[in-house]
């Protein structure tokens, strides 16, 4: 007996201490891995979230979200095409090396080439300058206004490190060439990697010597991916994880109802919204007239989804209606556009009659049913409505694997898209890709067929304009023609919804993005 | 023998060519990773590119011959979306299926067999019946509801054993073992009874069956008339002939194992090669795809020609005829 009892106070001590000791690790968890730690060799917003942990860049986003001073602490236009970043000095990489102006150049110069997956990220950059070892020019192809955006999420490497692996250059899928860099990453950020095994965790331990102040308390990262939502929420209620993000929005009542878990939640930067062929023929009526072309047809339609319903019914409350284009933390949103015409099935179908379709017409709806929030509900949802004022809506859906290729090619009637405007998370990227006609570089996601003078206009003067209050009011005037020729249907801004253990404090970001150095662990 | 030898492996590589071929018309129409790949702005012409690099801009045909020569030369190729070699790929996520499976099958064997003797022996008795009941649902019951339900009990409930993962493993060589830790230990119990389940049940009737049948043969009775012990005649006569088709049913079904352990892999997070086909499935990552399929082709077609090459050494019948 007396034994026994030694040995329990012995195994309670043993786990007493091994709590406190423990009691700053962060054990999280998201449904996918990282694809790699080369941040040059992808372009997923959650990779390149995570590796932010281990690399800076040399400017990032603060607590607010605004473009704050990183590896670089100042910088300035020098030229129309030429900025000058001072960078900053004593900062040194976790393998040791200092940091100076020749990583930059390398680090750009790396991205840059032709094998590197992720150029398009800083696609109007010519090339790095070193002035001197705390000097760096960029040169762009003209003038270039969103830079600084870009840069936040272009992360800086270690030049002598990548000379000692040969990883000088990116790996390259057409070559079959696989660098160093994507199984180790030596940064300088607030944390270090310690290791990395695929789909099944990656620790980092904090960065005793990062150059910026820690506004965090945590001294280890676990990250395990779990892909089955089930298991991800089981994991947390075991205590076997300390937060989930995303949390899957059927059991964010569920763990709520949990005194020992808390769920956090607001709206995403990430917009879902229906696009409209604007070709001259639907596929669902071979050989007539395109009933979306004309704007009384895209006004019932969207005057017919009672977007309360979904918000309610389908969102569970946990989505936010808009009626514009670009999320409001973005730059290029306006208040005054952000309306929503309202729910009204009989003047829906008055428009119809006017537009001449008293009896409606056919129309095929596809949609995604594995890339968005209840992406699928929401499709059978919109098509129910429509089917109501009339439109007979055929929906389909798919996975995504099938439906973005289909949709790059045009091959819809309507559809569904989600846009975050990530990473410059600007409105400059909505007009450039989604409202402008497919050339120049412009309009990579506008197979549809819309175009607008005013708006191609506006896009081309907006990209080159240095003046930012300038810029801004372009975008808002090119938003606002988008809306009231309902260029897109907008539908909701998708939440983001996390939960975590009590005690564990992480500020959430309208981009998604898991910022463990501004959590606090209690 | 040399001739069936010959005619075999003729046989096998005829089933891999078939193989790689579907596998390969199949990427066809599953998607397109240009997509799955590119940035959310990226320009058409980015896209183009892409899909140079890939090589998917060239005619079909000249895509499969270029993926057969590479094959052949062992070379996999790399994964479209972390840039790794694939083999490397495979063989870092082999260990921790091979673990899973082979614990399984272990456990199934190690259960199935005495519950199936139980059942032919004492077919009366409530815990046969209770057996022959509770395997039904085991036969029935989807293996992602089993998963959910063991996780729900064993670790949200009772805390007892981990959701997920598998726990701390051991390098040895290029071999990571679950093995030699305890939370490895603990890690395997839950994934691998829920994929054992199935083939435990499976067992456990063909034991029963191939008993009740053995017992009811002429030289049992015979046995029986010569007043051997009913445990000489249960367990030394009848038993060994009730278990060669299990041994049969067992290498066979170690295949299926391993190519099914895709879902019990993805509840329990089982960082094995199941769950890199379903990250590779939901990317369009082609040479994972293709890899992970062609190794499973592989897999039974080599089981497959072993048994066949075992029955024909075991049993001089079949090689008078083959």
């Amino acid at each position: 007996m007396n034994r026994i009892a030694v040995l329990l106070a012995a195994v309670s001590a043993a786990a007493l201490i091994s709590t406190t000791a423990d009691a700053k690790t962060v054990r999280w968890s998201a449904p996918t891995d990282i694809a790699t730690l080369d941040p040059f060799a992808q372009t997923e917003s959650f990779t390149t979230a995570m590796l932010h942990h281990v690399f800076d860049p040399l400017v990032r986003r603060g607590r607010t979200m605004q473009l704050e001073p990183a590896l670089a602490t100042s910088w300035k236009a020098v030229k129309p095409d030429t900025w000058r970043f001072e960078l900053r000095k004593g900062v040194k990489f976790h393998n040791g090396n200092a940091f100076t102006a020749d990583d930059v150049v390398a680090s750009v110069t790396r991205l840059l080439d032709p094998g590197a997956r992720a150029r398009g990220n800083l696609s109007q950059v010519i090339r790095a300058e070193k002035v001197d070892d705390f000097t760096v020019d960029l040169v762009t192809k003209g003038p270039y206004p969103l830079l600084l955006n870009d840069l936040a999420g272009i992360y800086i490497m270690d030049k002598e490190w990548m000379e000692q692996t040969g990883s000088l250059k990116p790996g390259n899928i057409a070559t079959g060439v696989s660098t160093a860099a994507s199984t180790t990453a030596i940064g300088t950020g607030p944390f270090k990697l310690e290791s990395f095994k695929p789909d099944a965790g990656t620790n980092m331990v904090v960065n005793p010597d990062w150059w910026d102040k820690p506004q965090h308390n945590i001294t280890r990262i676990e990250f395990k991916p779990i892909k089955s939502d089930a298991t991800r929420v089981a994991a947390l209620l075991s205590g076997e994880l300390d937060l989930i993000a995303p949390a899957p929005l059927q059991d964010l009542a569920r763990i709520g109802a949990n005194s020992s878990f808390k769920v956090i939640e607001e709206p995403s930067l990430r917009l879902i919204f229906l696009g409209l062929s604007q070709r001259d023929e639907l596929k669902s009526m071979p050989g007539q007239k395109n009933p979306l072309k004309d704007l009384k047809v895209r006004q019932a339609l969207w005057q017919g989804i009672d977007l309360d319903a979904i918000q309610k019914r389908v969102m569970r409350g946990k989505s936010q209606n808009t009626g514009t284009l670009v999320a409001p933390p973005v730059p290029g949103y306006d208040k005054a556009n952000d309306t929503l015409p309202g729910y009204n099935a009989d003047k829906a179908k008055a428009l119809l009659t006017e537009a001449g379709y008293p009896n409606g017409f056919k129309l095929g709806l596809n949609c995604p049913n594995d890339r968005y929030i209840n992406d699928e509900a929401i499709c059978v949802a919109v098509a129910a409505m429509w089917s109501r004022i009339g439109v007979q809506t055929d929906v389909k859906t798919e996975s995504r694997a099938t439906y973005f290729p289909k949709q790059d090619r045009g091959e819809f009637d309507s559809f569904m898209l989600g846009w975050a405007t990530l990473p410059p998370m600007d409105g400059f990227s909505v007009l450039s890709a989604l409202l402008t006609a497919p050339k120049d570089g412009f309009g990579g996601s506008n197979p549809m067929g819309y175009t607008n003078p005013e708006i191609e206009r506006l896009t081309r003067e907006a990209a080159v304009e240095l003046d930012e209050p300038k810029r801004r009011a372009m975008m808002v005037q090119a938003l606002k023609v988008a809306k009231d020729t309902i260029a897109y249907i907008p539908l909701h801004l998708q939440p983001v919804a996390w939960a975590s253990r009590q005690g564990l404090d992480v500020p959430q970001f309208p981009d998604e993005y898991v910022r463990l150095w501004f959590a606090q662990v209690k | 023998m040399l001739r069936l030898l010959l005619a075999r492996l003729g046989q096998a590589a005829l089933v891999m060519l078939a193989v790689s071929a579907v596998s390969f018309g199949m990427f066809r129409f599953v998607g397109d990773p240009v997509a799955a790949l590119s940035r959310e702005n990226a320009t058409i012409a980015e896209k183009a590119e892409l899909r140079e690099q890939l090589g998917l801009d060239r005619p079909v045909v000249v895509q499969f011959a270029g993926f057969l020569s590479r094959i052949v030369r062992g070379d996999f190729g790399i994964s479209f979306r972390n840039q790794r070699p694939v083999a490397t790929l495979i063989a870092e996520r082999l260990p921790a299926t091979l673990e899973l499976v082979l614990v399984a099958t272990l456990l199934s064997l190690a259960l199935g067999i005495p519950l199936g003797v139980l059942c032919a022996l004492k077919p009366d008795r409530v815990a046969a019946r209770l057996v022959q009941a509770v395997s039904l649902i085991g036969i029935s019951t989807p293996t992602f509801v089993t998963g959910i339900v063991l996780i729900l009990t064993f670790a949200v409930t009772l805390g007892l054993l981990p959701s997920f993962g598998r726990g701390e493993t051991v390098q040895i060589g290029p071999w990571s073992t679950g093995l030699l830790t305890l939370s490895g230990l603990k890690a395997l119990i839950l994934p691998s009874i829920t994929l054992a389940l199935y083939q435990l049940t499976l067992i456990m009737r063909l034991v029963r069956s191939e008993l009740i049948d053995v017992l009811s043969s002429d030289y049992i009775r015979f046995a029986r008339a010569r007043g051997l012990s009913a445990r000489h005649i249960h367990f030394t006569l009848a038993l060994r002939n009730a278990l060669m088709p299990v041994i049969t049913v067992t290498g066979l079904q170690i295949g299926s194992l391993i190519a099914f352990a895709i879902v019990t892999e993805t509840v329990f997070q089982w960082p094995g090669m199941g769950l890199l086909f379903i990250q590779a499935v939901s990317f369009s990552d082609v040479p994972v795809m293709a890899a992970y399929l062609l190794f499973v082709g592989l897999l039974f077609v080599v089981i497959n020609t072993a048994v066949d090459l075992l029955y024909a050494l075991v049993d001089p019948r079949l090689r008078v005829r083959a």
